[in-house]
Order: C-alpha cells, then sequence, then structure tokens
C-alpha cells in the first residue's frame, strides 16, 4: 500500500479549483442581476416619471384631471389610484370568503379522493392567461351584471339602507368597477385559497385532536384552533392575492369601462393604474408629458404593490421556511 | 380551595344543554354546506371559462386560423377571404422561445446560489426577497421598463424588446423552483460525491442538477406557460404586428396581442378568430400545466 | 393542591399506590367494556379482537413495544380514527349500556364524556383563560362568574392554579412544558368528562414535570376513569391499578399491575418486562 505514491489531487494545486471558482462567481454575478434589475425598473420608473413628478408635484395624487389637449395638458392620477385600490380592496371582499371556503373543504371535509382532482382545478384556475378572464369577464360576465345584477335587482340594492348609495349608478353598459372586482376576485381565488389550505395542513394534526377530543365540532376546530395558529400566515395569503389584484392589467382593461372620472358607484366604469397605462401608453407619443404622466402611475404601482407583496412575504416567512 | 371535591351532581351530561348542542351541529352543518357551496363556485368558473372558450372557440377554428395572417374584417362582404392568426403563433412562438432562453440559464444560476451558496447570508436573504417580489409584481411595470431601457434608445417596438420583458418574468418563476427542488437533496448525497474528492461545481452541475432534474423542468415549463399567455409587457414592447415577422428588431405579432386587439375591434368575425386563439393559448397553457404536474409527481 | 400533596405523600414508591388494588376493587364495576373489538388502518387489521373493562375510578395502564396497538386502541375509546379515512373499527365499545363506536352515537357527546391528553402538550395559541374556557364553551352555556368558577376549579385540580393564577390572561404558549400538559390536563377535566385517556403524557417531559402528572393522576382516579397508555412500564407500575399488555394488536394479557409485574401468566408478557424484547 504504502510503496505506490498517492495520485496528486486532479485540479488542486493551488487549494482552490478553479472551476469552483468561476462557477461560484456565475451564480452570485446572475444573483446581482436580478438585484439590479428590480433595482432598474424602480429607477427606470422614476426617471420616467420624473418630468410629470416636476410639472404636478403632489397634486398628482388627488387631482382627477385627464386632459390631453395640447397647451392644455393636465393630468391627475387620483382616478386611476382610487380604481385601482377599490377594485383590490372589492376583490379581496368577494374572494376571502369564498377561498376560505374551498380550503376549509380540502383540508377538513372533503373525502380523500376528492382533495386532489378538486385541488388541481381550483389551481388551474390560476394557470389561466389573465387575457383570457378579461376576453371571459367581457362576454360573460359583462352581460350577467347588466342584466341579472344592475337591472334585476338594482331597485333593492339602491334601497338598502346607508349603503344604497354604492348601488346608484346613470350607466348601465355593465362594465364597472363592480365588474372588474369580480372578474379580479375569481383571479385572485386561486391564489389566496391555495394558500390557505398549505397554511392548514401545516397544522400539526394533535392540535386539531385536542380540539376534537374536548367535542368540538369541525367548524369549532377551524375556529378555535386552525385559524388562531395560522392567522398570520393566512393575513399573508390574502396580502398576496391583494398584491396581484392591484397589479392586474388585462382582465381589468376589458371589463371596466376605462372611464377617466370618478366614479360615484360601484357600477359606474372606472379605470385603474394598469389598465390606464395599457390603454394610453401604446397612443402616446415618445417623450411627451402624457407618457411621463403614465410613468408615474406606473411608479406609485409599484411602490403600492411592493409594499404590499413585501408585506405578505414577511408575513409568510414561516410557512416559507417549512 | 373548596372547589377541589368533586361534586357527583355536576357530573358528566347532567347539565349539558341539548339546545345548545344542537345549536352547534346546525352551525357546523351550515358552515359545511356553505364551503360545499364555496368550492363549487370556485369550480363552476372554471368550467364557465372552458365550456365559453369551447363552444365560442370551436366555431371558428379552421386551418385558415393556422395558415392565414390577419386579415381586415369582412363585415358586409362575406366573398372576402377570411384571415386567421398564424403571424401571432409564429410571433407567440418567437418571443416566448428567446424569453425562455434567455431566462432560464439566468434563473437557473440564481437558483443554484440561493440553495448552494447564500444559505443564511445576508445577500440571499435579499435575492431571495427580491426574487419573490419579481414573482408577483405587475407585469406591465416589466413592459415599462423594457420601453425605457431597449424601445426608446432604438427608437420603436421590437421583438426583441418583447423577449427580454417575457426572459424578466421567467426568472422569478425559474428561481423559485430550482432552489426548491435543490433543496429537496439529501446533504448526505453532496457529502457522498465531495467525499470522493469532486469540487463543488461538478457535484452541482454532474449530480445535483441531474437529481433535481424533473423538478427543474417543471418550473421551466410553468414559466413557459406564464409567458405565453402575457400580454400588458408586450403591449408595451413588441406592440403587436399585423403581419409575420422574423425580425426582431421590428414589431413583432403575438397571440395575446392579436386577441386583444381583435375581440376589442367590434366586428364579430374578428371576435370569432379572437376566440378561437383565446382557445387556442388556453389549452396550450393548461395542457403545458398539466404536463409540469405530471413530471413532478413521476419524481415523486 | 394541598390535597395532591397529600396524597403524594401517601404514595410509597413500589408497585400500587395508596388506594386499594386488590382484585376486588378491580372488579369494581366496568366504566368501558371493549368486547370482540376489530380495528383496520385500511385493510391492515391492527386490532384483534380485544376484550377488555376498564374499573370505574381506576387506572388502567396500556404497555406493549412500539406498534403493538395500545394506542389505537384509545383512540377506538373516543371513536378519534373516525377523523381519517380509511381507518375503522368493527366490535363493540359499551360504554351505559351503549355502544360507543356506533355511527348513531353523537360524536361530541361522547367526546364530552372521554377526555383525552396527548404525547405532547397541546396548548391552543389563546390566554391560558380561554385555553379551559374553549372546551366548556362547546358544552355549556356559562355566565361569566360561573365560568370563572369553573376554570378556576378545572386548574386547581389539575394542580396548576397557584402556578397560573396570576396570569390567566397571558398566553398558554408561554408555560413550560409540565405546566403546558397539566394545562391541557386541565382543559380537559373543565368539560367534566367520566373517562380520561392519556396517550403517553410524559414522553416529552422532564422527570419532575412527569413526577407531577403521575402524581395528578392518583389523584384524579378519585373521580374519574383513567386510560393511560405508556412506553415506560415503571410510569405503569406506579400508576395504574391494572396493566393490560399489547402485542402485535393482541391483547396478551391483563391482570392487577401488581399480579402482572410481578408473576405474568403468559410467557410473552414475562418477557417484555424483563426487557427481552420490545
Amino acid at each position: 500500500m504504502g510503496a505506490r505514491a498517492a495520485p496528486k489531487p486532479i485540479g488542486r494545486g493551488r487549494g482552490v479549483d478553479i472551476g469552483d471558482l468561476l462557477f461560484e462567481w456565475m451564480c452570485r454575478g446572475a444573483g446581482i442581476l436580478v438585484l439590479l434589475l428590480l433595482g432598474g425598473i424602480i429607477v427606470t420608473l422614476f426617471i420616467g416619471a420624473l418630468p410629470a413628478f416636476r410639472e404636478f408635484g403632489l397634486g398628482f395624487l388627488t387631482s382627477t384631471d385627464w386632459n390631453p389637449v395640447e397647451g392644455r395638458e393636465n393630468y391627475g392620477g387620483a382616478v386611476a389610484i382610487f380604481g385601482t385600490v377599490a377594485s383590490a380592496i372589492l376583490a379581496i371582499v368577494f374572494s376571502v370568503p369564498v377561498a376560505f371556503g374551498i380550503a376549509f373543504f380540502l383540508t377538513e371535509l372533503a373525502p380523500e379522493w376528492l382533495r386532489r382532482p378538486v385541488g388541481t382545478a381550483i389551481e388551474l384556475l390560476a394557470a389561466v392567461p389573465s387575457i383570457i378572464y378579461g376576453m371571459w369577464g367581457l362576454f360573460v360576465v359583462v352581460p350577467f351584471v347588466q342584466m341579472h345584477i344592475q337591472l334585476a335587482l338594482g331597485d333593492y340594492l339602491t334601497a338598502i339602507p346607508l349603503l344604497g348609495f354604492l348601488f346608484e349608478s346613470r350607466f348601465f353598459a355593465g362594465t364597472s368597477l363592480f365588474t372588474a372586482a369580480i372578474v379580479l376576485a375569481i383571479m385572485i381565488l386561486p391564489f389566496i385559497a391555495a394558500t390557505m389550505r398549505d397554511v392548514f395542513l401545516q397544522v400539526p394534526p394533535v392540535y386539531k385532536e385536542s380540539a376534537y377530543g374536548l367535542g368540538a365540532t369541525r367548524w369549532e376546530v377551524v375556529k378555535g384552533v386552525v385559524l388562531p395558529y395560522t392567522r398570520i400566515s393566512v393575513v399573508g395569503g390574502i396580502m398576496l392575492g391583494l398584491g396581484r389584484a392591484l397589479g392586474e392589467t388585462m382582465a381589468v382593461t376589458f371589463v371596466i369601462g376605462n372611464a377617466n372620472r370618478m366614479p360615484q358607484s360601484l357600477f359606474d366604469p372606472s379605470t385603474t393604474i394598469a389598465s390606464i397605462v395599457a390603454m394610453e401608453f401604446p397612443e402616446s407619443l415618445m417623450g411627451s408629458l402624457k407618457q411621463s404622466a403614465l410613468f408615474a402611475l406606473g411608479f406609485l404601482l409599484f411602490v403600492i404593490s411592493f409594499l404590499v407583496l413585501a408585506a405578505s412575504r414577511y408575513l409568510l416567512r414561516s410557512r416559507l421556511k417549512a | 380551595m373548596s372547589s377541589t371535591t368533586f361534586q357527583p351532581e355536576t357530573r358528566g351530561v347532567v347539565r349539558r344543554s341539548p339546545a345548545l348542542a344542537s345549536r352547534r351541529k346546525m352551525v357546523d352543518l351550515t358552515v359545511k354546506w356553505l364551503c360545499m357551496a364555496a368550492t363549487l363556485i370556485g369550480l363552476f368558473f372554471l368550467a364557465s371559462i372552458m365550456l365559453t372558450l369551447l363552444w365560442r372557440g370551436l366555431v371558428a377554428l379552421d386551418w385558415t386560423v393556422l395558415t392565414e395572417e390577419f386579415r381586415p374584417t369582412r363585415y358586409g362582404d362575406d366573398t372576402a377571404p377570411k384571415g386567421g392568426l398564424v403571424h401571432a403563433i409564429i410571433g407567440s412562438l418567437i418571443q416566448t422561445a428567446i424569453g425562455t432562453a434567455i431566462g432560464t440559464p439566468i434563473g437557473l444560476l440564481v437558483g443554484t446560489y440561493l440553495s448552494e451558496y447564500a444559505r443564511g447570508s445576508v445577500l440571499g436573504n435579499v435575492l431571495r426577497f427580491v426574487s419573490d417580489v419579481l414573482l408577483s409584481a405587475p407585469s406591465i411595470l416589466i413592459g415599462l421598463f423594457i420601453y425605457q431601457l431597449v424601445v426608446l434608445p432604438m427608437g420603436g417596438f421590437s421583438g426583441i424588446a418583447g423577449a427580454l420583458a417575457l426572459a424578466i418574468i421567467v426568472i422569478p418563476v425559474v428561481v423559485r423552483t430550482t432552489e426548491d427542488m435543490l433543496q429537496l437533496i439529501p446533504n448526505t448525497l453532496r457529502e457522498a460525491v465531495i467525499g470522493l474528492g469532486a469540487p463543488k461545481w461538478k457535484m452541482i452541475t454532474l449530480v445535483c442538477y441531474k437529481a433535481a432534474a424533473s423538478g427543474i423542468l417543471t418550473g421551466i415549463l410553468l414559466a413557459v406557460a406564464r409567458i405565453a399567455g402575457e400580454t400588458a409587457p408586450l403591449l408595451l414592447t413588441s406592440f403587436g404586428n399585423n403581419v409575420t415577422s422574423f425580425d426582431l428588431t421590428r414589431a413583432m405579432a403575438s397571440l395575446p396581442i392579436a386577441i386583444y386587439q381583435q375581440a376589442n375591434s367590434g366586428f364579430p368575425d374578428l371576435i370569432q378568430i379572437a376566440w378561437s386563439g383565446a382557445l387556442l393559448i388556453t389549452l396550450g397553457v393548461l395542457a403545458i400545466n398539466i404536463i409540469a404536474r405530471a413530471v413532478l409527481r413521476g419524481r415523486n | 393542591m394541598g390535597s395532591t400533596t397529600e396524597q403524594t405523600a401517601a404514595s410509597a414508591p413500589g408497585f400500587g399506590g395508596m388506594q386499594a388494588r386488590s382484585a376486588e376493587a378491580l372488579n369494581a364495576q366496568a366504566r368501558i367494556s371493549v368486547r370482540n373489538l376489530d380495528f383496520y388502518y385500511g385493510t391492515n387489521k391492527a386490532l384483534k379482537g380485544i376484550n377488555l373493562d376498564l374499573p370505574d375510578r381506576q387506572v388502567t395502564g396500556m404497555i406493549g413495544p412500539s406498534g403493538c396497538g395500545k394506542s389505537t386502541l384509545l383512540r377506538v375509546l373516543n371513536r378519534m380514527y373516525s377523523l381519517y379515512p380509511g381507518q375503522r373499527a368493527e366490535g363493540e365499545v359499551l360504554m351505559d349500556g351503549r355502544n360507543m363506536i356506533d355511527a348513531s352515537v353523537d360524536l361530541n357527546e361522547l367526546r364530552a364524556k372521554v377526555g383525552m391528553v396527548f404525547q405532547k402538550p397541546t396548548p391552543f395559541p389563546m390566554t391560558i383563560y380561554d385555553n379551559i374556557a374553549f372546551g366548556i364553551k362547546l358544552h355549556e352555556k356559562l355566565p361569566k362568574s360561573e365560568m370563572d368558577d369553573r376554570v378556576e376549579w378545572a386548574l386547581t385540580r389539575a394542580a396548576i392554579w397557584t402556578e397560573v393564577k396570576d396570569r390567566l390572561q397571558s398566553s398558554a404558549m408561554g408555560l413550560s412544558g409540565g405546566q403546558q400538559q397539566r394545562l391541557c390536563i386541565a382543559r380537559s377535566i373543565a368539560v367534566r368528562p367520566e373517562v380520561m385517556l392519556f396517550d403517553e403524557p410524559t414522553s416529552a417531559l422532564d422527570p419532575i414535570s412527569t413526577l407531577k402528572i403521575e402524581e395528578l393522576i392518583d389523584e384524579l382516579k378519585r373521580d374519574f376513569t383513567i386510560c393511560i397508555v405508556t412506553h415506560n412500564m415503571q410510569q405503569a407500575a406506579r400508576c395504574a391499578d391494572q396493566v393490560a399488555f399489547f402485542y402485535l394488536g393482541e391483547l396478551v394479557e391483563v391482570a392487577p399491575a401488581a399480579q402482572l409485574f410481578t408473576a405474568p401468566r403468559e410467557k410473552r408478557t414475562q418477557e417484555y418486562i424483563t426487557g427481552r424484547f420490545g
């Protein structure tokens, strides 16, 4: 054994393999590129927005004007900002109860053989491209809202004390804030439902069993034990849905009516940041003030959705670790 | 502390309220039915979307859709030749392919870095956070970014700008799955390879990638499915085109944009073509998704 | 707390505590009678023809190697298995003349009568007070003052009142492991069950906490019929009045504790308690 000299380690002459060094730096370089991408998005949006911010200052946030006529150009973001936030929050209001029901059904109620196919079907809802939601929304949901909600139930809705004004509209096209919120709610449903299902499944069975052991029903176990256990992650999942809803473009563009007017009612047409950018940007002149105003809206959308997504990720961090 | 003595008369069911018990059961049953209703609502939407697509899309789906380029409406002139979507399909294929080709290696390297080099480091945590934010960031903003970065300097919309925007969307999807899949590889395998005297990069590229191959492939497939249906960023980058173009420096058509434009045209014949395009794209995207799931499941 | 300490002083080490563990005591009326019970995980038969009586207000210890079916039997007694598809039981678990594993018996009512404490402490993520009140509220509608009394009573019976009475409104997650386990016992007691099931209640605890739980079990048997699964034969010897030895899904032998540990009838029991397998 000792007679033969051990072969020299290959490529280890200087202790560090040159391939190792190269590969690690390639990986790190790609990582730095991704950081630069995010930084680049912020910076380019801000640069693009600068002329508008200079021209309108903070008034950009509160002005509802949108006047592209040369010489009297005046752009304000209030309508789009309001439309973005209102449609997203409304979508959450519609979506969360249904998502919770699905998650509860998939984790506690459904028989084993049903869980996977139903879960997959709900997840596939997330894979449908947003333009499809837009078309389906325009040709199916819009007429439905128009005929079966606005016309059929309008009188009852407006009669609701205190909230009735929300439904009083002189627009009957069916394209409205309300329709946009419904389509958005369906789009974010699979994200929220899947997150809730995953965190519900992470509650150790023994905790659920100890509640069952006290004689609790399934609903009481979920309400008393599962939800308190997972509430942070559940909020994180809702924020994830909110972040998606805020930035959704195509589906909303099809169904919201794209009117730069402050909506007075849920059935009024409106616009969102993403849809006004999609509608007006391709037609705007390079370097025009209008283009800059659209960049400014994009910058604001970035800030809002960044904050929401960052909060979501922070709340979901325990889930990510697991 | 007199309460330590047990009073037999307070034992067991004696004082339990039957009214309360039946009310609890009612509540439980109601919630159960509501949850089943919620699930049916979710499934109903999926069914409604698919049936609408099939019903409206199949009517207009014929060879001309797959072989002809865009033609203006035949409204009022039934003898005019029918148009199709071949220019858009070709444009989508080109941009999706280039976007995937650019985004995948970057995503793969970043995922590798997060899993193999940056465990617990500050840069790693920041990177993971940034990648997750990019994953859910509004895609139209990526369009604005590429507009500023590529379209403006080049002086116009171009296919390459569209492909780059799609590449940025690919990266975080691939990062996430690559990191997750590499994480699943047991450390003992890594140690065994290193123990044979292999350098780390060979361990990663020859063993870890192989062990995680199906998972990584799943990630790439999901990324392709995601960008194949992207519309908003392309609107600001490749813009769309009514004829077939292979020139990456000019505006290029894509299926989602063609659908968007024709669906909003107001002409019934163009809307029909849009529906058949929508059917094609949805079937394609869902098929890729189902294949990706099958690949992942086959692995386990 | 006082009464518990007295009890402890009285209970000498060795087999059997201070209370009668003679055969007559065990012949006391059975609170639960298991008859010809089979249990299946899917197609796998995990319990075979079990016949066992749990004497009223006595402690029955269940021992045996891992996978022998002792925990499974425990989970049959309050039908915990019914949460999981594919698990089913056949036979009878008689309580007050009714077969408790029959689907017609109300699950929630059964579980109110048969409480359970688990291997790991399972405090709910809420205050100490709310942990106790959680179970009570399921079954009874009590005014605040009565609820306070009941919470105090339960915590006292579980020998943890003095330790937590000043922080009832703080989170139960802040308690030590042993305290959490006694809290879980209190939570079960609060519902006022008649039978208490303990599934290796001390396997996650340190020796001192273990001792406290054992004392507590000894004290609780004045009022509750108790069934305890344990891996630890000393624990069975210290706590149980009768001991049942399980092996490969069968009940090999059941006897008063002193007899089973000193003069087992079965060879397999003999081998197990002398450490030749398991």
